[in-house]
């Protein structure tokens, strides 16, 4: 049901090595790269100020709220700056900027964990919290939250997401190739963590040489399967995902996948897990796709967190003068940046440079009812009637059509052939709405 | 590299669109009517190529004086998909003005009045049909209709006349039902060739512009209803709803009237109401009726019915409960 088949143009880096971009000479690491609480800077216990030396995988920064995950430096080297800086949301953000001493000398503390035998689900959680870990697919919630469930929902199914259904985006697809099996131990340690029965990776039909490899490497695994699934966006969608791969249902008006006894994470996810588990290493560096019509060296990149969009992009042989847009993340869900000024965060799948041949700009016209919206909607909602209704401020009916269940996929704004932005005027409706509730309270 | 950010769009996702637009689709509609045309000119000769002509032109005309003060006054091709609907409409043996009278008619008064395309309440082709049945009826529908005269180009197509088979259904035994299908009796321009439609309809599927939801609730109903009530003229009751679905304006309403999306629900379920409400008025105006033909007035007055169709027939979202009431 619903969803869209945007060309997928994947085909400038889907065969292309992950490659490890070199260290850059300064990092800006943002106290906030997760959703839930901020990161408080160490000032006092790690003494993190002006001046002080870093090493790589040094704590900068927590919080002791249970939603939220601290932040590593990615580089040795000296603190330059702590304030304000740009950041992807848009927003500015306390950060620390350090420069690096070019070493890469690793903290002292980071040393290998037991085998994953020896763990228990506790020490996996805490082992996941203190690397850092979020959701590397984009939506960057914290993942030690997902692998602690309520004791009265259990939770018998993991699924690892590797349908990368997002336009443009290979990152996951290289890292599915390259990191095959470190995909596939996170998903044990994660199975292990939540007491569950067995795992599913779900790949999209349009990475067959994807589903070949990672079916070869659980082979041998009773509990593990790799499913198949259409090549349509927004496929990836967790609530998509999970009725894709299982056919369960996940209720409406914002329940979690863990009413159906699922969790879900991204495959980078599982890679980091892994890496934290085995090598100890926090979340300092992520895999993201470079590309766009106005990338001159299309890029998969292995990168470390707080890098500068513009040093990536340079490395990438630059953005060309035609570029329009510039987004952080995939051309569906994305962000667009008014500056390249911003770090590379932990939910930075992809930076895209788009020029005038990708975006097609063009003025909307009045709806033509075509119904193509509704038709693409994949929670099935009737996108043009809320925009109407959002139009005339009629929040009231906004929530009675159930925009609060839209989870911005653009499927809608996607085919509309008025080229009315709908999501946007979903996006206002659901801001309108949860601004009403929270007054009312 | 940081002077190019002054250039940069900052604007809400998703940053791709496709590469449909109201333009394309019209197009597509032109390429699915071209069958129906082109068979309009084989059966019914250089008449019915003027009508279609006069047809798009004055609703082309007429818009772009219109809408004279805007930048795209051409339009986006819908008053040409007016104007040739029309004119498929329409029986050959019209007098050229009416053409030209029913096609302006409908533009001003089926859409423009209402604030151009997307506001408009009703199918603005039929609108332009109804003024004509209703003002010059005696040219627009009579019990004797001029039959076709494939390939007679330059021959006059009132010379040859029939009975309209929906009148008196006993003359539908005179024509075998493939040759009902293909299109080779009295009729308007465009609806007689069931084949020519369905290439048109095929076409609009495949480029995702039209679902079977309202051909198929529409052709299902008249079948199904022609097939009981329709009098079983034919030896098989089933072929006698099979030549109810043919003959007429079934399957030109159908594929291309129903499925104007403007004027027609968004919703799923609404459309599938859509479709089957046209196939019962227009049964009930065939049968019962004191019209032959009851097609474009069951479009009509489903078209008034759809906002209220759209407001009952909201769709349960993905994973809710039992539908709150709206």
């Amino acid at each position: 049901m619903g969803g869209v088949h945007p060309e997928d143009q994947k085909q400038f880096t889907s065969s292309l090595a992950i490659e490890k971009m070199p260290l850059p000479e300064k990092v800006v690491i943002p106290m906030q790269q997760h959703i839930g609480a901020p990161c408080e800077l160490l000032a006092d216990v790690e003494k993190i100020e002006k001046g002080a030396e870093i090493r790589t995988g040094q704590k900068l920064g927590d919080n002791k709220g249970f939603v939220s995950a601290p932040v590593h430096s990615s580089i040795s080297g000296t603190v330059v700056d702590i304030g304000q800086h740009s950041h992807p949301l848009g927003v500015k953000i306390n950060a620390v900027t350090i420069e690096s001493d070019g070493m890469d000398q690793w903290d002292d503390n980071i040393k290998p964990n037991p085998d994953l035998d020896k763990l228990s689900p506790e020490d996996i959680r805490k082992i996941v919290r203190e690397a850092g870990i979020v959701g590397l697919g984009g939506a960057t919630f914290p993942a030690h939250v997902k692998l602690s469930p309520p004791e009265d929902k259990p939770i018998d199914l993991v699924i690892i997401n590797g349908s990368e259904c997002e336009p443009y985006l290979t990152a996951d697809h290289r890292v599915m190739l390259e990191k095959t099996e470190e995909i596939v131990f996170g998903l044990k340690a994660m199975i292990k963590a939540l007491g569950a029965d067995r795992g599913i990776i779900g790949i999209e039909d349009n990475k067959p040489d994807a589903i070949k490899v990672m079916e070869d490497a659980v082979a041998g695994e009773q509990n593990i399967q790799v499913i198949s699934l259409h090549t349509k966006y927004p496929q990836g969608a967790e609530k998509m995902l999970i009725y894709a791969t299982t056919g369960r249902v996940v209720p409406a008006e914002g329940a979690l996948p863990l009413e159906v006894g699922v969790v879900n994470h991204n495959v980078g996810t599982a890679v980091a897990i892994t890496q934290a588990i085995r090598q100890g290493k926090p979340l300092v560096e992520r895999t993201l796709t470079v590309t766009g019509s106005g990338i001159k060296e299309p890029k998969n990149l292995q990168v470390r967190i707080g890098t500068l969009v513009s040093d990536v992009i340079e490395y990438c042989g630059g953005m060309s003068e035609s570029t329009v847009k510039l987004v952080v993340g995939g051309p569906m869900m994305g962000l667009a940046q008014p500056t390249p000024d911003i770090p590379v965060i932990k939910g930075t799948s992809g930076i895209l440079a788009l020029t005038d041949e990708d975006v097609h700009l063009v003025e909307s016209s009045p709806c033509i009812r075509c119904a193509k919206c509704v038709d693409s909607c994949p929670v099935q909602l009737l996108p043009t009637t809320i925009a109407q209704v959002t139009e005339f401020g009629d929040y009231k009916k906004a929530e009675q059509l159930n925009a609060l269940d839209c989870f911005e996929c653009g499927c809608c704004s996607y085919v509309c052939p008025s080229k009315i932005p709908l999501t946007q005027w979903i996006r206002i409706a659901k801001a309108e709405i949860l601004n009403r509730k929270k007054q009312n309270k | 590299m940081f002077e190019i950010s002054e250039k940069l769009v900052v604007s809400s996702s998703p940053h791709i669109r496709s590469s449909d637009s109201v333009q394309s689709i019209m197009f597509d509609v032109m390429v699915a009517l071209f069958p129906a045309a082109l068979m309009a000119v084989l059966l019914f000769g250089y008449r019915a190529l003027l009508i279609m002509v006069l047809s798009v032109t004055a609703a082309i005309v007429v818009e772009a004086i219109w809408l004279r003060k805007r930048d795209n006054f051409l339009g986006d091709g819908s008053a040409a998909v007016t104007g040739l609907l029309l004119a498929l409409t329409l029986p050959p043996t019209i007098p050229w003005w009416t053409a030209v009278v029913g096609s302006v008619s409908a533009i001003i008064i089926g859409k423009q009045v209402f604030g151009g395309i997307g506001y408009n309440i009703f199918n603005p082709a039929l609108v332009g049909r109804a003024i004509l049945v209703v003002s010059w009826g005696g040219y627009m529908a009579g019990d004797v209709w001029a039959l076709p005269q494939p390939f007679a180009f330059t021959a006059d197509v009132s010379a040859v006349t029939g009975a309209t088979v929906l009148a008196a259904p006993q003359e539908a035994l005179a024509h075998s039902l493939p040759e009902i299908f293909i299109g080779n009796i009295g009729g308007s321009l465009g609806e007689t060739s069931a084949l020519a439609l369905l290439i048109g309809g095929i076409w609009l599927i495949y480029r995702g512009h039209i679902d079977f939801r309202i051909p198929g609730g529409f052709i299902g109903t008249v079948f199904v209803l022609g097939t009981i009530f329709g009098g079983g003229f034919y030896e098989n009751y089933l072929l006698t709803g099979l030549f109810h679905v043919l003959a007429g304006g079934v399957m030109i309403g159908a594929i291309f009237m129903a499925t104007d999306m403007v004027t027609t629900p968004v919703t799923p379920q609404g459309r599938i109401i859509f479709g089957i409400g046209c196939g019962l008025i227009t049964m009930l105006i065939r049968l019962w009726g004191t019209y032959p033909e009851g097609v474009s007035f069951a479009i009509l007055l489903m078209n008034a019915v759809t906002p209220i169709i759209d407001n009952f027939t909201t769709p349960r979202q993905f994973g809710g409960e039992v539908r709150k009431s709206a």
